[in-house]
């Protein structure tokens, strides 16, 4: 069984009567475990397509398959919950809350959630970055590379399914953003699914399969010949 | 997301922004301060006025004349002549009204006297020997003139303490003796009725908003006649012996008047018969009706407070809108995001309530501190009603201007809340 199937999906923007089609019948499916990069020049569709594959966003047409169920007839409610507890989400500027601890930020999504041991679970996620010597920084006292991997931390903290992640690298000098990209490297090879939204080849090439964008339609499909491994940081090894 | 866990996280929110949070309630804690203020300001006024009403002793009965029985007390200006010297002498009459202990009879007017060099504007009372019957008061030096002297209209008078002192401070001088002139209204260019001084009341303050030592006491017959130029009476107090018998006398004393008075039917009956009761009733009116007025006045300032939390949270809104978006993408419903502002609106208003409550009974205490300090007889009364008011007011506003942004916020679509910058 397929994590994601998607159908015939379709999406269209309505305004002011004019109708704008975003998406044209894309279809592909991603299994658990897999390192998917979605590709294409801006405007291509691609931000649009992670939406709806990450919940914040409904298709227009098509079907949506997830872990096996098709959510389009699903409530806001539900969608909010699947968010919670099923995605993780890393943004390309991070959004990490300001005038607020490290720790408190990782805890976030747990506040949404029937989880209990917040402060255990968020500990254990940034443990897994490697900022267990930061808890208690404000976000305004760490560096670029250090709060996306807050950010990842935060997305891992509810233990989802899979985890998007949206130019993880854009905001970030070439040796945080390898650190990024190791680390996303390492959550895959323990099995977790990774879903990257980027525009850059280099940044694609860490996973293995890309899935090229072009004007809402699928231009390619396929694993990535030469993958590029993420060295990791020597601050990450000790 | 539990309620508990959203109140943790709107403290830490209010607590992030102190400043801020600190100018919003502002006008919630003016607002709240002051009806609590003003209705605290309010109970004590009265019990200051029914203090003064219980001085004059709660067997009193005044007797003035109407127009009819509804007109009330007559306007300024209008003159009713009704009310005699005869009814003053029927009224005494043992058989008729048996429970007046005292009947005292009065006219009052404004006064120039003069002695000497010296002249002083005060106030004048003409009444009879039963005055000292009537009201409490010590003599300073001499006497109060007697019923010889009352009914022989003799040329005496009697001075309040601050009239002595004003008139006869300087010379150091003893006022008993000593002749005084009245300016009268039926010969206002010659040089006043001459009166002798024959003692002085020692000081007693006010009573009814009258200065009661800036006022002489004449005899009755000499207000009316060679001062005023009248042949009627302005009030009769009659003073009952016991309060059990008030009404009694009220019944006693209105067959008596209607029966001087020629009166058959009651909507004719020309006088008015109050007892400290109905005093009490006027003047309780009075002041509930400023006090409505002035709490409407603070009520204004409340909701000016909810415009200014209504303000402060749409703003807020829009500088958290990415942290909002970020909210809804790791799983807060809208219901959760609304509750969350709604909360923090309704957090806000409750502390300034709280706020305002202190701040207002201290003020109330230190107004009351002060007005005892100056001598008067001032409750400090904190009700629960102005509390309960007042705050159910504030936590009302935050609620009612809180719901605007709480709505705006659950509203907002996550996708453009992450992207806005």
């Amino acid at each position: 069984m397929s994590l994601i199937s998607v159908k015939n999906l379709k999406k269209d923007y309505e305004s002011d009567g004019v109708v704008t089609s975003v998406l044209h019948d894309l279809s592909f499916e991603i299994k658990t475990g897999e390192f998917v990069a979605i590709m294409g020049p801006s405007g291509s569709g691609k931000s649009t397509l992670m939406h709806i594959l990450s919940f914040l966003d409904r298709p227009t047409g098509g079907v949506y398959e997830f872990e096996g169920k098709n959510i389009t007839g699903f409530n806001d409610k539900y969608l909010a919950q699947l968010r919670n507890e099923r995605v993780g989400f890393v943004f390309q500027s991070f959004n990490l809350l300001p005038r607020t601890t490290v720790l408190d930020n990782v805890k976030l999504p747990l506040l949404y959630s029937n989880k209990k041991n917040h402060d255990g679970l968020a500990r254990k996620a940034l443990d897994s970055v490697g900022l267990s010597h930061r808890l208690e920084y404000y976000t305004n006292q760490i560096s670029g590379g250090e709060k996306q991997r807050v950010a990842i931390a935060r997305a891992l903290v509810c233990d989802p399914a899979v985890i998007f992640a949206d130019e993880p690298t854009g905001n970030l000098d070439s040796k945080s953003g390898n650190t990024v990209m190791y680390i996303l490297q390492q959550l895959n090879n323990q099995g977790r699914t990774v879903i990257l939204v980027t525009h850059e080849t280099d940044t694609a090439n860490h996973a293995k399969r890309i899935i090229r964008i072009k004007d809402g339609n699928l231009l390619s499909d396929e694993p990535v010949k030469t993958r590029t491994i993420a060295t990791p940081d020597q601050e990450l090894i000790k | 997301m539990n309620f508990l866990a959203t109140i943790k996280l709107v403290i830490k929110n209010l607590l992030a922004r102190k400043g801020r949070s600190l100018l919003t309630i502002l006008g919630i804690v003016i607002g709240v301060a002051g009806v609590i203020i003003i209705i605290a300001l309010g109970a004590g006024a009265q019990s200051l006025i029914l203090g003064e009403v219980t001085k004059l002793g709660s067997n009193l009965l005044y007797i003035e004349p109407t127009k009819n029985k509804d007109t009330g007390a007559p306007l300024p200006g209008v003159i009713i002549t009704t009310l005699t010297t005869a009814d003053e002498a029927a009224l005494r009459s043992a058989s008729q009204v048996p429970h007046a202990l005292a009947v005292n009879a009065g006219v009052q007017g404004s006064a120039v006297i003069s002695w000497g060099n010296k002249s002083v504007d005060t106030t004048f009372s003409g009444t009879d020997y039963t005055y000292p019957q009537v009201v409490n008061f010590t003599m300073q030096t001499g006497q109060f003139f007697d019923q010889r002297e009352d009914q022989g209209a003799a040329n005496v008078v009697v001075l309040g303490s601050k009239v002595a002192t004003e008139l006869f401070g300087d010379s150091g001088l003893n006022p008993i003796g000593q002749v005084i002139k009245v300016k009268s209204s039926i010969a206002p260019k010659a040089g006043g009725v001459p009166l002798r001084v024959i003692g002085v009341i020692a000081s007693r303050g006010s009573s009814f908003f009258q200065d009661q030592d800036d006022m002489i006491f004449l005899p009755l017959a000499i207000g009316q006649e060679q001062i005023l130029g009248i042949h009627y009476l302005q009030g009769i107090y009659i003073k009952v012996d016991d309060a059990a018998n008030v009404d009694q006398t009220i019944n006693d004393v209105t067959s008596v008047l209607k029966q001087q008075h020629r009166i058959q039917k009651d909507t004719d009956i020309d006088f008015a018969v109050r007892n400290q009761a109905d005093a009490v009733k006027i003047l309780s009116t009075i002041t509930n009706a400023l006090s409505l007025f002035l709490i409407a006045m603070a009520a204004i300032s409340l909701v000016v407070g909810g415009i200014g939390i209504l303000n402060i949270m749409m703003v807020t809104v829009g500088e958290r809108t990415r942290e909002i978006g970020l909210r809804k993408a790791v799983g807060a419903t809208s219901a959760v995001i609304r509750n969350q502002f709604l909360l923090e609106a309704s957090f806000l208003t409750g502390l300034g309530g709280l706020a305002g409550i202190v701040i207002g009974v201290i003020i109330s205490f230190l107004v009351s501190l002060l007005m005892k300090n100056l001598g008067y007889d001032w409750a400090f009364v904190i009700s629960w009603v102005s509390i309960v008011l007042s705050v159910g007011v504030s936590v009302l506003t935050g609620i009612l201007f809180g719901l605007l942004p709480a709505f705006k916020a659950a509203k907002l679509n996550p996708i453009e809340a992450l992207r806005y910058e």
